[in-house]
């Protein structure tokens, strides 16, 4: 068993923190609209993991060893911090570069 | 089906969600491209862990074989598309709600004129008022 895999997506959530708190990129602070994110990606990408678990394209190792059907729950962890650090530096691209437009601005 | 031909399919589905389904167009964004830049860096850092350690192993028949930072390239192309498919759905509902709250602040020029004078079709009721 190993916290490796654990310790190395709370390191991605402590790192991107401070783009939350200090430059304002505002993503945790509009839940609704993370959660409305999260739940498309999380379909597809656990389907997609389970799908490669079963055809025998990867397989873990040292896990801690709670699954959720045959994807083990750091699978599911991954596929939440992945995406929020990922919004995270978009926000905080928006925030540096505000001329450089996104597409979600007022019309 | 192998990884190889998984991955490709992944990244696929992701262009034709920003490009077609969602229309968010991120891909002819300069911002996109610049915090993908930032992603990839950290991406390859964690994914070096993950497969260094041997915490994921990869089945040798169902990928090409070249690696980067013991990864195999594959991991680009499945890493794309998560940040791709990610960051399409935020704009998406990003926008979905910019445009509710524009059209709450000024409505349309139709929506506008409706509410000034009465409907027509309702003329018989609101003389009877």
């Amino acid at each position: 068993m190993s916290w490796i895999y654990p310790a190395v997506l709370a390191g991605c959530l402590v790192a991107t923190l401070p783009l939350e708190l200090f430059l304002r990129t505002r993503v945790y602070a509009r839940p609704r609209r993370l959660l409305a994110t999260l739940v498309p990606i999380l379909a597809v990408f656990l389907t997609w993991d389970a799908f490669a678990i079963h055809a025998g394209h990867w397989r873990y190792r040292h896990l801690l060893g709670a699954r959720i059907g045959n994807v083990p729950v750091e699978e599911l962890a991954f596929f939440l911090v992945v995406p929020v650090c990922s919004i995270l530096t978009l926000e905080a691209v928006r925030r540096r570069r505000p001329g450089w437009r996104i597409g979600d601005e007022e019309p | 089906m192998t990884y190889t031909v998984a991955a490709g399919l992944g990244l696929l589905f992701a262009v034709i969600l920003d490009q077609l389904v969602l229309r968010t167009n991120l891909l002819r964004r300069k911002a996109f491209w610049a915090a993908y830049a930032i992603i990839l860096g950290f991406q390859l850092a964690v994914n070096g862990v993950l497969t260094g350690q041997r915490l994921v192993v990869y089945s040798g028949t169902d990928i090409l074989g070249a690696r980067v930072l013991y990864a195999p390239v594959e991991d680009l192309a499945f890493g794309f598309s998560l940040v791709l498919q990610t960051l399409a759905w935020w704009v998406w509902w990003g926008r979905r709600d910019a445009r509710r709250r524009a059209s709450i602040a000024r409505p349309s020029p139709e929506a506008a004129s409706a509410a000034r004078r009465p409907d027509p079709t309702d003329t018989r009721r609101s003389r009877t008022r």
